[in-house]
């Protein structure tokens, strides 16, 4: 809402600097975005002429040479300026502007040689003082003041604008009488009685035009009022300037009071063409589906059900409350003018204005819910100016058909109950002041106030919550003093899971990893790169959940993985020559909650997933890219980043959590695997027995552009903490110091296929279901060649014996280690050396 | 064995190692030298020379001995200052890699930030779900029907009654409903709107903060977040409440903190407007206000949970605030797409 501040003060003015009025309303809740400066700077520098001679320009033909008689304000004789316009003549009183004047603009007026002749100045037309439309001509002071009187004290030619903005709860600001009472609540200056406090019109039947509603749920009330004798043209000069400041075009004097009487009252109003309304009459209905309207704007819309048109006898004239027709508009040759000032349902019109992509100033005021009453606010003001700008003849009579109008709102307004929401009191003759300078009705009534709500904020005042609220705003929110609450029985504290994913990230941060936040929306083709094969159908892809209204394709869908966003976050790195890339993420994945669901992934569902249909997983990424470490002068060549350099990460994991080989591991895919990992380069990732991910170098047809090799993993975060927090509840303290622990090697031959894990997990069973010995086993070598034959492999394992309350001997490992030699033939294995 | 001593004295001078020494002492003190041989032979002489014989050789070797350990000295030093020359480095190379600095991202960094503040102001923290019933986000939050929040330019839908959330808020009441009054939570989270310019991107992160109890006024919500922005901008920071309009507080209010770079005066030493408030002096951090009645009236007071959220017996407040502003103030990030392209020169600079 763009407020020009000449109108403003015109109702209230506090005699403040215009900064300091924006202070006070934006510190009462109607925030100033921005004040901006509205028409001619330099405003001395532009004066009331009299033309005294014009003769012809020696060396152009459409040019004139004007003598210009400047007063008093110029001491040495009359000025010489040069004009093009056509309408100029000796004897006009013109606006004229001086060097050094700034234009409307913003540009500088400069001297300036015409053609050889020097001009000492410009005569100036409306359209170049932005305060009327172009009219072809220089601008003619018709009441003759003075040659030399400033022209800012006979024309509107320069107001400060506040741009305000207007909560959707307050469509009484969107009218400059509504600001005006802000500004008196705000400051306590006086305020103008309303401008429809006098009509000019009367009650009564109005013969000219037979109304019918035939749907009052949705229009509340319809005024209108008959003009006849109406002269149409341009509108005056003060009129025109100030439509202009604040934003709007003028058209003709008609349609300019209608936009002067919405800005200033806050309704909207439209104007037919009585002789154009076929049949003199008007039918408020629902529209048919299907049904068509050409708008003002001359775009042909097509309706439906919900919308509310109005009807003449030859169909639909008018789109209500959002846009009139352009057959009965107001046009040069108009005599007789309908003017409607209506009431419609704010949801039916947001839903119009919604559903036809038609917004107006107008649609603006009436979805947010104005009031009945307003409608008389608004004939009042326009029969005045319709009287004044146009000439008319106001018929006897006005034509309202209204629905009863709500009764008034009583609400009640507790002392003790402001002081306890605010913490700071409010004096009750402080209150009933703030109430009334707002237009509420104050009673007292013991401690309390028994409280009016004026009809144009019935919409926003309901309840006593909304009555502190204004008390609270105009009081001044400044005067609160800063405490803070008793919070009882309250104590900060991270839930364990959380502080555990805390441990997590700062492992990965302490272990060289880059945390990435990527983009939680993906493409459709991005998920079925993923998937390798189109025709393939893989449950997360075909469960992917879809936005309905997408910003754009790429971003059509919800990520099912983070893989897709590690895979940006690592292209986007290495085509600009950073390669070697360390990245994890923990972010939301999404899936469509299905029927079956624990069967298909072993996640339970939700609450939140039974009322939303979309399970979410909390999901820990990690990709890794080129060299395992940064080269150096020293190594030249570093380790690429394969998959024993990502299990290294998962260990890392595991044991910042606690939980090391026995719990996360990792093993070969039971199942099909991920289609976008290495079929024979990647595995499951077991966590307490469950798989929670996998884990693998990434196949290369799902790389983008510019990576090399890839080795990612992702596991389901929620899960894997939670099986850490199970371990961490049962956390016991163990005695590993006051006896040594005993080390012995051994090297075991085995078939090449027998993999490792079941080596050592054969081995950690050997002492039986109660290990009570062996404490560790750890890989420490793994050898193949010519000596240890084709098909065999030689592992070397490093195994850990601790008695809990004694010193270990030799004969005490024993016949452990028999019963282990006994596990690994069983595996084919023979021991070495 | 004058003559013996004086070759021995010019052998140890000019002996040039230490082990050369150490052949020079095996020849003239060892087991099987000349001059214990002496010593020895004492014993065989008429005992009028063998006590002059015997103080004579006696005298001499303590000499040698002498001679020897302050050569040996002297060489032993002279040795380590070549042996240490032969080291020498240039300790101007670069050193060995240790395992690379990993950062974490400047979101998670200044999210943990903000919730280390309030989890001392005795907050706890939880978090929500992403994908949101239009129930939480918008119905139980007091929107009204024709609300533009709901508008599709405004919200990302996934079917008419469930939406991407577009705040964290819904959590109040998914909060509310879990644990009964009072309550202290803040709630990070990731929101989406449907906007994608230098200033908008269609997914970015909030933290909410909810307080409800019996007492809770406008007045503890100004110390609160008066706290909050001491702690993340600066002991001098001051706070304002503008009144603003927000569904589900009543009253509401927009919270400024004092520009911390030109300490609220809006211009700088030099004269020239702060350009980080534009001249304002503030700096506009969030929006916040009492918990509004009806968003207590939301929440189901059913048998099981019986939260007991009458708004006639309990009262609070609600604030909630953009991650990615809290943190392109503090850091001077200019553009909000920073933070989700992830370059590494980008995020190797915090965390």
């Amino acid at each position: 809402m763009r407020v020009p501040t000449e109108w403003l003060l015109q109702y209230c003015d506090p005699h403040l600097e215009v900064a300091e009025i924006a202070r006070r309303l934006t510190m009462t809740g109607t925030k100033v975005e921005a004040i901006h400066h509205h028409g001619v700077g330099e405003q001395d520098r532009f004066l009331v002429g009299r033309i005294l001679k014009v003769r012809p320009h020696p060396a152009a033909d459409r040019l004139q040479v004007c003598e210009v008689d400047l007063g008093a304000a110029r001491a040495d004789g009359p000025a010489t300026i040069v004009c093009g316009a056509p309408n100029v003549a000796a004897g006009q009183a013109v606006a004229i502007a001086l060097p050094g004047a700034v234009m409307p603009d913003g540009g500088t007026l400069k001297q300036a040689k015409l053609r050889g002749v020097r001009s000492e100045g410009m005569i100036l037309s409306a359209e170049e003082l932005n305060i009327g439309p172009n009219d072809g001509g220089i601008l003619v002071l018709a009441d003759q003041p003075g040659p030399g009187t400033r022209l800012s004290q006979v024309l509107p030619i320069a107001t400060e604008v506040l741009e305000l903005e207007v909560t959707p709860n307050r469509p009484d600001c969107l009218a400059i009488y509504g600001v005006a009472r802000e500004l008196h609540a705000a400051t306590s200056a006086p305020l103008s009685r309303p401008p429809w406090q006098e009509d000019e019109g009367s009650a009564g039947e109005l013969d000219a035009v037979a109304v019918k509603v035939a749907c009052p749920e949705l229009c509340p009330r319809f005024t209108a009022r008959v003009f006849e004798e109406v002269e149409v043209g341009p509108s005056p000069l003060w009129l025109a300037a100030r439509l202009i400041a604040a934003g709007q075009r003028p058209i003709n004097n008609v349609v300019d009071i209608t936009n002067y009487v919405m800005l200033l009252t806050g309704q909207p109003m439209h104007a037919f063409d009585l002789d154009e309304v076929a049949g003199s009459q008007l039918t408020v209905r629902c529209a048919r589906d299907g049904e068509t309207l050409v708008t003002l704007d001359g775009e042909r819309r097509t309706l439906s059900a919900k919308m509310v048109v109005i009807d003449d006898a030859s169909g639909p004239t008018s789109l209500a409350g959002v846009m009139g027709g352009g057959r009965s508009e107001v046009r040069g040759h108009t005599r007789r003018v309908l003017m409607e000032a209506a009431s419609w349902d704010g949801p039916s019109i947001h839903a119009t204005s919604s559903a036809l992509g038609l917004r107006s100033e107008a649609s603006a005021r009436f979805e947010k819910g104005l009031a009945p009453e307003q409608c008389m606010h608004a004939q009042a003001v326009a029969a005045h100016l319709m009287r004044v700008v146009c000439k008319a003849r106001l018929l006897p009579g006005t034509l309202d058909i209204c629905e009863p109008l709500p009764p008034p709102l009583r609400l009640r307004l507790r002392g003790a109950r402001l002081r306890s929401i605010l913490g700071v009191d409010v004096a009750r003759e402080r209150q009933v002041e703030i109430l009334r300078s707002l237009d509420f009705e104050v009673h007292a009534c013991g401690e309390d106030l028994e409280v009016t709500v004026p009809p144009q904020r019935r919409g926003d005042v309901s309840r006593e919550a909304d009555l502190i609220e204004e008390v609270a705003r105009i009081d001044g929110l400044e005067r609160l003093p800063a405490t803070l609450p008793a919070r009882r029985g309250a104590y900060g504290l991270l839930s364990p899971s959380q502080r555990l994913r805390r441990r997590v990230q700062d492992a990965l941060v302490g272990a060289g990893l880059f945390e990435v936040v990527g983009w939680t929306f993906c493409s459709r083709s991005a998920v079925e790169q993923l998937t390798l094969d189109r025709a393939r159908t893989h449950d997360w892809s075909t469960r992917a959940v879809e936005v309905e209204n997408p910003l754009s394709e790429e971003q059509s869908l919800l990520r099912p993985t983070l893989l897709r966003s590690l895979l940006c976050s690592a292209a986007h790195n290495a085509v600009r020559g950073m390669r070697d890339l360390r990245l994890f993420e923990v972010g939301t994945v999404f899936m469509r909650d299905g029927a079956g669901e624990q069967e298909a992934t072993g996640v339970e569902s939700s609450v939140v997933a039974q009322q939303t249909g979309v399970l979410e997983r909390r999901s820990l990424g990690v990709l890794l890219h080129g060299a395992v470490r940064p080269e150096s002068w020293r190594e030249r060549q570093q380790e690429e980043a394969d998959f024993y350099a990502l299990k290294g990460v998962m260990e890392a994991i595991g044991a910042a959590l606690h939980i090391g080989g026995d719990v996360l591991r990792c093993e070969p895919f039971t199942g099909e695997g991920q289609p976008f990992l290495h079929p024979l380069r990647a595995g499951e990732v077991i966590c307490a027995n469950r798989s929670i991910g996998w884990i693998g170098e990434l196949h290369p047809r799902a790389l983008l552009d510019g990576l090399g090799g890839c080795a990612a993993m992702e596991l389901d975060f929620d899960a894997l903490i939670d099986v850490a927090l199970a371990h961490a509840a049962e956390r016991r303290h163990l005695d590993l110091i006051s006896f040594p622990e005993l080390r012995r090697d051994i090297a075991v031959v085995l078939p090449a296929e027998v993999p490792a894990e079941r080596v050592r997990s054969a081995v950690l069973s050997a002492e039986g279901p109660r290990r009570s010995l062996l404490q560790d086993v750890r890989i420490f070598d793994v050898y193949s060649g010519p000596q240890i034959g084709e098909g065999r492999r030689s592992l070397a394992l490093s195994l850990s014996f601790r008695a809990a309350a004694r010193t270990l001997s030799e004969q005490d490992v024993a016949p452990v280690l028999a019963k282990i030699v006994a596990q690994l033939e069983a595996l084919g294995g023979q021991l070495r050396g | 064995m004058r003559e013996l001593t004086e070759k021995a004295r010019a052998e140890i001078a000019a002996a040039g190692s230490s082990a050369q020494l150490e052949q020079v002492r095996v020849r003239y003190l060892g087991r099987r030298a000349e001059l214990p041989l002496l010593l020895r032979g004492v014993a065989q002489l008429p005992p009028e020379q063998r006590a002059e014989v015997g103080r004579q050789a006696n005298l001499a070797r303590r000499d040698l001995e002498a001679l020897i350990a302050e050569r040996m000295e002297t060489l032993a030093v002279g040795e380590m200052q070549g042996r240490l020359a032969a080291d020498a480095i240039d300790v101007t190379l670069p050193g060995s890699p240790t395992v690379p600095v990993g950062r974490l991202h400047v979101l998670t960094q200044t999210t943990r930030e903000l919730e280390d503040i309030f989890l001392g102001l005795g907050f706890t923290v939880l978090e929500g779900p992403e994908v949101e019933t239009v129930h939480y986000n918008f119905d139980a939050l007091n929107h009204g029907k024709t609300h533009p929040a709901r508008a599709r330019t405004d919200t990302f839908y996934l079917s008419n009654e469930v939406v991407l959330r577009t705040h964290t808020s819904p959590m109040q009441i998914r909060a509310m409903e879990a644990h009964p009054p009072p309550l202290y939570v803040v709630i990070p989270g990731r929101v989406f709107r449907p906007d994608s310019d230098a200033t908008h991107t269609p997914q970015f992160h909030q933290i909410e903060g909810l307080a409800v109890d019996e007492d809770i006024t406008l007045a503890d919500l100004k110390g609160t977040l008066l706290a909050f922005a001491r702690a993340v901008f600066g002991d001098e920071r001051q706070v304002r409440l503008r009144p603003h309009f927000f569904p589900f507080t009543e009253p509401s209010v927009e919270v400024d903190v004092s520009c911390f770079q030109c300490s609220g005066s809006g211009s700088m030493r030099d004269g020239s407007r702060c350009a980080l408030c534009k001249g304002e002096g503030w700096l506009e951090v969030l929006g916040a206000g009492e918990v509004d009645p009806n968003v207590y009236s939301a929440v189901p007071d059913t048998e099981r949970n019986a939260p007991g959220y009458d708004p006639e017996k309990v009262q609070g407040y609600a604030w909630g605030m953009g991650i990615e502003r809290i943190a392109m103030l503090k850091h001077g990030i200019p553009d909000l797409r920073l933070y989700f392209e992830n370059d590494l020169r980008f995020l190797g600079q915090f965390g």
